[in-house]
C-alpha cells in the first residue's frame, strides 16, 4: 500500500501565489530594474559608436597629441584629459583636509546644540546648482583671486624661478587653480556628510577606550578613529573624486577653455566635459563631433573606474 | 607634571582643534558669500516682470518666464518617467532581488550612474533620441533628467523599503496575501514618507542641472508649449545669459540663480523636515 501525501497540506514555502497578477508585479519590477542595466549599457555602447570614428582615425595619437583643430580635422585629447585629472586632484588637495576639519569638528568638538544646524547649512553646499557656482567663480571670487593672489604673486616672483613658473599666466583669475578651488567646494559638502556619517559610526567603547588611556583628542581622532574607517573613508574621497572629474558647468565658466597643455597652476586650460559643453552643439564637422563623444568616452571610463572602486571600498553606506 | 612632552602633546591637540574649527567655519563663510553674491545681483531685478515676460533680445526688457515654464514642464517629464521606473526598480531590488548576482550588477551599476558625469547622459540621450528624431525638444530633455533622477529614486526606494520590518512581510503572508498585494498595500504604504522624500531629493537634484539639456532641449528664445520643439530650461538660461557680454543678460542669469538656488534648497529643506533626522550622539 502506497502512503500518499496529504492533498490539502501545501509543501511550498512562502508566501502563497495568486497566478498572473503577482508574477505580472514582479516581472515589472524585474524590467524597471533591467532598464536601468540597459541605460548604462545604453551609455557606454552610444559613446564608442559615436566616437568610433576619431579613434580609427587618430590611434594611440588621440590619447597623446595635443592639437585640437577643428580648422585642419586634427584632434588629440591630451590637452582636456591632462586638464580633466589635474583640476579633480587638486580640487581633492584642498577639499580633503577642509572636508575632514569639517566633519572631525562636528562630530567631536561643536557644542552639541549647533551640530545638527551646522550640519544641515554645510549639506545646503551640495545643493547649490552647478552653474551658480559657475557664475559666482567667474564674476565674484575670479576677479577677487585676480587681484589679491595672483597680482601680487606676480610681482613677488623673481623672473625664472619655480614660484614665476608655476604661477604664470595672464592674471584675470579664470585658470585651472581656481577652476580647481571651485570644484573642491563643489565636492566638499559631499565628502563631509560621509565623514561624519562614517565617524559616528565608531563605536563608543573605541572612542571611550582612547581617552580612558590618556589620549588627547587628536591622537583619539588619529590613531583610533581614522584607522577604524580607513577604508571607508578612502571610498569617500574616490567619490569626491569621481563628481570633481565629471563637473561640468561650473568648470566651463571657470576654466578658460584652452586645448593646450597648462604651463602653470595659474594657466587657462579645459577638461574634456568643459570641452564637450562648449563645443558639442556648434561642432563643425563630422570629425569634430566624433572626437568629442570620444572624449565623453574617456572620460566615462575614468570615472566608471573611480567610481567603482568607491562603491566597493564604501559598501552599502548610503550615499545619495 | 607638566613636562615638554605633555605640553607638545597639548599644544598639538590645540591646533588641531583650532584647525578643525577654521575649516568648518571656512566652509560657513563660503556658503554665506555665495547667498550673499546672489542676493546683492539678483535681488535687485526680480520684479514682475520676470513672471510674465520671456527672454528678450540684448538690450530689451524681459523676463524668464518661458524659461520657468520649460524648466517646469522637463521636470514633470522627468520625475514621472524616473518615479515609474525608479520605484519598481528599488522595489525589485529590494525585495526579489535579494543577493542574487544580476541584483548585484543592477545595484552596482545604479550606484555608479548616480554619480556619472550628466553630461555624458546628455551626450546618451542626443544620440538615441535628438539625432534620428532630427530635432532638439521638450521630451529629449526631459528624458535626460529623467536618466539623472532615476537612480536616485531607485536607490532611495531600495534603501527605504529593506528598513522596514520583516514582520510586516510575515503579516501579510500569514493572511494569506500573495506577495505582491503585500508590497503594494502594506510595504510602500509603511514607506511612503520615505520614498515622498527621494522624490523631493531628486527633485532638487535635476532642477539645476544644466549639462544634460544642453545638447537635449538646447533652449528657445520664446514661449513654447509643443513637446517636440526646443525649449528654454532656467539653467540653461542662465549659463547662456551670464556667459554673454551683455549687463542686463547677466542681470537676469542672477535673477534666474537666485529663483533655481531658491526653489532647490526650498525642497531640500522640506525633505529634510519629512525625514527629520533624529539627533545622534
Amino acid at each position: 500500500m502506497t502512503i500518499s501525501a496529504a492533498p490539502f497540506i501545501s509543501t511550498a514555502i512562502g508566501p502563497p501565489r495568486r497566478g498572473g497578477l503577482d508574477q505580472l508585479f514582479k516581472m515589472l519590477c524585474f524590467s524597471a530594474a533591467t532598464a536601468l542595466l540597459a541605460a548604462l549599457t545604453g551609455v557606454i555602447v552610444s559613446l564608442a559608436i559615436g566616437g568610433w570614428p576619431a579613434f580609427k582615425a587618430f590611434g594611440w595619437r588621440f590619447f597623446t597629441n595635443t592639437t585640437w583643430n577643428p580648422v585642419t580635422d586634427v584632434f588629440g585629447g591630451l590637452g582636456p584629459i591632462v586638464g580633466t585629472l589635474v583640476t579633480a586632484c587638486l580640487s581633492l588637495l584642498f577639499a580633503l583636509p577642509t572636508a575632514f576639519g569639517v566633519s572631525i569638528f562636528l562630530v567631536e568638538f561643536a557644542p552639541r546644540a549647533i551640530r545638527q544646524p551646522i550640519a544641515t547649512a554645510i549639506q545646503l553646499l551640495a545643493g547649490i546648482p552647478s552653474v551658480v557656482y559657475g557664475m559666482w567663480g567667474l564674476f565674484v571670487f575670479a576677479p577677487f583671486f585676480a587681484a589679491h593672489v595672483q597680482l601680487p604673486l606676480a610681482m613677488a616672483a623673481t623672473p625664472g624661478s619655480l614660484l614665476d613658473k608655476l604661477t604664470s599666466g595672464v592674471p584675470n583669475g579664470a585658470n585651472i587653480f581656481t577652476a580647481s578651488i571651485i570644484l573642491a567646494i563643489m565636492i566638499l559638502p559631499y565628502m563631509a556628510a560621509i565623514f561624519r556619517e562614517l565617524l559616528l559610526s565608531v563605536p563608543t567603547q573605541l572612542r571611550e577606550s582612547a581617552y580612558g588611556m590618556g589620549a588627547t583628542s587628536l591622537e583619539a581622532v588619529w590613531k583610533v578613529l581614522l584607522p577604524f574607517i580607513r577604508r571607508s573613508a578612502v571610498g569617500a574621497v574616490m567619490l569626491g573624486l569621481g563628481r570633481a572629474l565629471g563637473e561640468t558647468m561650473a568648470v566651463t565658466f571657470i576654466i578658460g577653455n584652452s586645448h593646450e597643455l597648462p604651463k602653470s597652476l595659474f594657466d587657462s586650460g579645459s577638461t574634456i566635459a568643459s570641452t564637450i559643453a562648449n563645443e558639442f552643439t556648434e561642432a563643425t564637422s563630422a570629425m569634430h563631433y566624433s572626437a568629442l563623444i570620444a572624449l565623453g568616452l574617456v572620460l566615462f571610463m575614468i570615472t566608471f573606474v573611480v567610481l567603482g572602486i568607491a562603491r566597493v571600498l564604501l559598501g552599502a553606506l548610503k550615499t545619495y | 607634571m607638566a613636562s615638554a612632552l605633555a605640553l607638545r602633546r597639548k599644544g598639538a591637540n590645540a591646533v588641531f582643534v583650532a584647525f578643525c574649527a577654521v575649516m568648518t567655519f571656512l566652509a560657513l563663510g563660503l556658503l554665506v558669500m555665495i547667498l550673499y553674491s546672489l542676493l546683492k545681483n539678483g535681488l535687485g531685478g526680480l520684479d514682475s516682470k520676470v513672471f510674465t515676460m520671456t527672454t528678450p533680445p540684448p538690450g530689451e526688457a524681459g523676463g524668464l518666464i518661458n524659461a520657468i515654464t520649460g524648466s517646469l514642464i522637463m521636470c514633470a517629464i522627468g520625475m514621472v518617467a524616473a518615479i515609474v521606473i525608479g520605484i519598481p526598480a528599488g522595489t525589485w531590488l529590494a525585495e526579489y532581488g535579494g543577493d542574487s548576482l544580476y541584483a548585484k550588477v543592477v545595484r552596482f551599476l545604479n550606484d555608479v550612474l548616480l554619480s556619472a558625469p550628466s553630461i555624458l547622459i546628455g551626450l546618451f540621450v542626443y544620440e538615441i533620441m535628438v539625432k534620428p528624431l532630427h530635432g532638439f525638444s521638450a521630451i529629449a530633455g526631459g528624458a535626460a533628467l529623467a536618466l539623472v533622477a532615476v537612480p536616485v529614486i531607485t536607490r532611495a526606494t531600495e534603501d527605504v523599503l529593506k528598513l522596514q520590518p520583516s514582520s510586516l512581510r510575515e503579516s501579510g503572508v500569514a493572511l494569506g496575501t500573495p506577495l505582491s498585494t503585500t508590497i503594494r498595500n502594506i510595504i510602500w504604504r509603511a514607506a511612503s514618507s520615505g520614498i515622498a522624500t527621494a522624490g523631493l531629493l531628486a527633485f532638487a537634484r535635476i532642477s539645476g542641472e544644466t549639462a544634460p539639456l544642453l545638447f537635449t532641449s538646447l533652449g528657445d528664445q520664446f514661449q513654447n508649449w509643443n513637446l517636440m520643439k526646443p525649449t528654454a530650461a532656467l539653467p540653461q538660461v542662465i549659463y547662456q545669459f551670464a556667459m554673454s557680454p551683455y549687463d542686463d543678460w547677466r542681470r537676469l542669469a542672477w535673477v534666474g540663480a537666485i529663483l533655481v538656488t531658491g526653489a532647490v534648497l526650498a525642497t531640500q529643506i522640506i525633505a529634510r523636515i519629512i525625514i527629520r533626522e533624529p539627533d545622534r550622539q
